[in-house]
């Protein structure tokens, strides 16, 4: 069965009114951009409901976008028959054949939206499943209570759709519906999967790398590109404000106090970040951090270097355990990116033993000591250079050559 | 210029040239260098192996570059046989195999392998019944090639695969060089852990070639050095030509299905024209979906295959023989014997290999040339009373 349509289905039903259309709208012009690529691809959006009119663009290759959208909670390839009884059975029966995982029973839910049709709604159910019997050669049996695939057919003025499959789609919220907020995004698993989970809550992302050349390579920064294109499979682009740390790292790791360096430089950070979502109008920080981790990621290291900014800091992994991270990454592609084995900035200079328990009075008081740190962030966000990254940012450059 | 070698080699396709030449010129660091020259090259590098894996439809982590199919069909079977030799020491090949695969198992056997060859039936297909004989409990190795390069037979591949699946400390490796592009294959789930291809018989470059080999597998490397592909195939990466080649096994697989039915249709009417010629002989399967659509192999008993070749040749037709190794030493083709083949047939083997590029009128000319010169040759022979 080749699908003619595609019918969706939007999330979050406890939205109402207002709220819903503005919802809706949100992700259909997510869902345009995403399936620009297929210029005769026609959203129809009637009775409350929208439909895909795929006009012979490939159905597998919609399908792969559609599952790449927040806030799309279903959908389902739709067959389309001439409005008369032997199509309406005939194109059923394909349906039935076609689906995966080989039913075992089933039932037929017919609607007769246009009344001028001779058969009623249970009439139909009546052709449609006895046609489907005696065709089917016993391999399906009828239980209208728990079938397997549950067939349904529309009959409209203009044909009669026919779908059974329900395809479950990201859910969510769409992008942007939640706001702005900065990525802190290090190259490692964790961010990647953070910054999905929040564009997933209908966050818009700028994620924000530091980069401490030539202390870290350039394959170092291609990475995080690399890992930005990723998420901007989600999102069409995102943009990646490359941050140069060296500076701030090489002065603070003079500065002695060895054991705090890992919380001096992650407030840098913070503070720098802060100051970039405050430029681009974000309204929070996202990170990956996840609780007792690491040395940073403890619930006092957490507090002292969260203390350093007045916007909130969402840690969406704060909950989960090291393999459902891994498992997440794997999902959304990012894993064997993340696993490649380049220095990044955390990684350089980690002393031996960090402070787990760091004390927010004595860090406030040893940093006050360090004159030349406001100019240096200052210098920092100055010194960002921004990228826009898209989804295939690779083939861009050098398609023609393959 | 009527070539008709193209399971010989193929002209490389013009975008394949601009690509090696661009690249060559352009990008010419060392992948594995730290700084930026290296890490663009090592990005090409990346593309082209996510370009083919996904061609094949496979992780780009199981595609390997390697210098061309010779070498893909040794790195597999020495590959595999020293590495798994504590396991057994059986092999199973067949005797219609390229020599690059058969000379690998004749110089396994001086290591004191023990190997197999599978016989062919007339139509030059191996059968799954003697394979499934020739399984032993120490067996380690299967490599059955997909389309025979001399006859263009189809080989059972996918069956085999399916009976394979069933021994699990056995490895299958095949060697696609001549259906890349041709024949449809899915390496997913066909039981197959090896397989080789080559740039050059898809018009791509020269000296370039693929072996897939399946997660989790290990070879032991036939290069030892620098650790490149990961480890199993030392040397610096032939950046140029692994790019134009991703180009040239894009273009051909996504063409693959096209290619094929025109190449069938281009078949049947150069099969209907041999037809005519009294005394021509068709050798492979009767059956054209069990033969790959670019090869036609025939003889001419009585007719010696480089006489042919070199009269067509005086007429700007270029054909392949694959029938004496040397003109003084009258060894027939060990394929053809194979297939039961007399000598007198075997000797007199022509291959006539087609391309996309070709046309009809392309058939039709070789059709009347081929009259010709088998004419002239008969006359010549009836003349000088030449007995068969």
């Amino acid at each position: 069965m080749k699908p003619e349509f595609i019918l969706l289905r939007f999330g979050e039903l406890t939205l109402k009114g207002k709220n819903r259309l503005q919802f809706e709208n949100r992700v259909l012009s997510q869902i345009q951009r995403q399936l620009e690529p297929f210029p005769s691809v026609k959203l129809h959006k009637t009775y409350g409901r929208v439909l895909i009119a795929l006009h012979g663009e490939p159905y597998e290759e919609v399908k792969k976008r559609l599952l790449r959208i927040f806030g799309l909670a279903s959908f389902s390839p739709v067959a389309r028959a001439d409005l008369d009884l032997a199509s309406i059975q005939k194109k059923s029966l394909e349906v039935i054949q076609a689906a995966q995982n080989k039913p075992q029973t089933f039932k037929v839910s017919a609607k007769r939206a246009y009344k001028p049709f001779p058969s009623r709604s249970m009439e139909l159910n009546h052709q449609i499943g006895g046609y489907i019997l005696k065709h089917m050669d016993g391999s399906i049996r009828v239980d209208v209570h728990h079938p397997d695939l549950e067939l349904h057919v529309d009959a409209r003025q203009e044909g009669a759709y026919i779908y059974s499959e329900v395809i479950p789609a990201l859910g969510g919220l769409p992008i942007g519906s939640s706001g702005k907020a900065m990525l802190m995004l290090s190259g490692g698993i964790d961010s990647p999967v953070a910054g999905w989970l929040a564009m997933k809550r209908g966050l818009k992302l700028e994620a924000v790398h530091f980069h401490s050349f030539p202390y870290t390579s350039e394959r170092a920064q291609q990475k995080v590109i690399d890992l930005a294109a990723k998420l901007a499979v989600y999102s069409i682009d995102m943009k990646v404000h490359m941050v140069p740390f060296t500076e701030i790292q090489t002065r603070l790791n003079q500065q002695g106090n060895n054991h705090l360096l890992i919380t001096f430089m992650r407030r840098a950070m913070m503070r720098i970040t802060e100051k970039l979502a405050k430029k681009r109008e974000a309204g929070a920080i996202v990170t990956g951090e996840s609780l007792g981790q690491v040395a940073s990621q403890t619930l006092t290291s957490m507090d002292v270097i969260g203390r350093v900014v007045n916007i909130p800091i969402l840690r969406p992994l704060v909950a989960m355990d090291k393999q459902e991270i891994i498992q997440l990454s794997q999902q959304i592609d990012c894993y064997d990116i993340s696993i490649l084995p380049y220095e990044d900035c955390c990684t350089l200079f980690v002393p031996k033993a960090p402070s787990t328990k760091p004390n927010l009075r004595v860090v406030e008081r040893i940093e006050a000591g360090m004159d030349w740190l406001d100019e240096e962030i200052e210098k920092a966000v100055e010194g960002t250079e921004l990228i826009t990254v898209k989804a295939d940012h690779k083939e861009e450059e050098t398609s023609d050559w393959f | 210029m009527h070539y008709f070698d193209h399971s010989a080699t193929t002209p490389p396709h013009k975008e394949v040239v601009r690509t090696v030449s661009e690249v060559m010129s352009q990008v010419y660091g060392n992948p594995s260098s730290l700084h930026r020259i290296g890490v663009e090259a090592e990005r090409l590098i990346t593309k082209a192996r996510q370009v083919i894996a996904s061609c094949l439809k496979v992780h780009p982590e199981t595609v390997y570059f390697t210098s061309g199919g010779t070498e893909s069909n040794n790195m597999a079977i020495k590959g595999i046989a020293f590495q798994y030799q504590n396991r057994g020491k059986h092999l199973i090949t067949s005797e219609i195999e390229h020599p690059s695969v058969y000379e690998c198992f004749k110089q396994l056997e001086s290591y004191g392998f023990d190997v197999t060859y599978l016989p062919v039936d007339a139509t030059g297909a191996v059968k799954l019944e003697d394979l499934k004989a020739a399984v032993r409990e120490d067996t380690i190795l299967v490599s059955i090639m997909h389309v025979n390069n001399e006859m263009g037979r189809i080989q059972p591949i996918a069956e085999i695969g399916r009976f394979l699946k069933a021994y699990p400390k056995l490895y299958f490796h095949v060697d696609g060089v001549q259906a890349f592009g041709k024949v449809p294959l899915r390496l997913n789930e066909s039981g197959i852990d090896l397989l080789s291809l080559s740039a050059h018989k898809i018009e791509g470059p020269k000296g370039a070639g693929v072996l897939y080999c399946r997660k989790g597998v290990q070879l032991s490397p036939l290069l030892a050095g620098g650790g490149q592909e990961r480890g199993f195939r030392s040397g610096t990466e032939n950046v140029p030509l692994i790019v134009g080649m991703a180009k040239a096994v894009r273009m051909a697989a996504e063409r693959q299905a096209q290619t094929a039915e025109y190449l069938y249709k281009l078949r049947a009417k150069l099969l209907a024209c041999l037809s005519e010629i009294p005394n021509v002989r068709v050798h492979g399967s009767a059956n054209e979906r069990e033969m790959a659509p670019h090869i036609v192999h025939f003889s001419v008993p009585g007719m010696k295959s480089e006489v042919l070749l070199h009269a067509l040749e005086q007429r700007d037709i270029y054909v392949s023989t694959r029938s004496a190794c040397s003109s003084k030493d009258d060894r027939p083709s060990r394929v053809l014997l194979a297939m039961g083949l007399d000598r007198n047939e075997a000797a007199s083997g022509l291959r006539v290999s087609l391309a996309a590029s070709h046309t009809e009128a392309d058939i039709d000319y070789l059709c009347r040339q081929l009259k010709e010169v088998i004419q002239q040759i008969g006359n010549i022979h009836n003349k000088e009373g030449m007995k068969e």
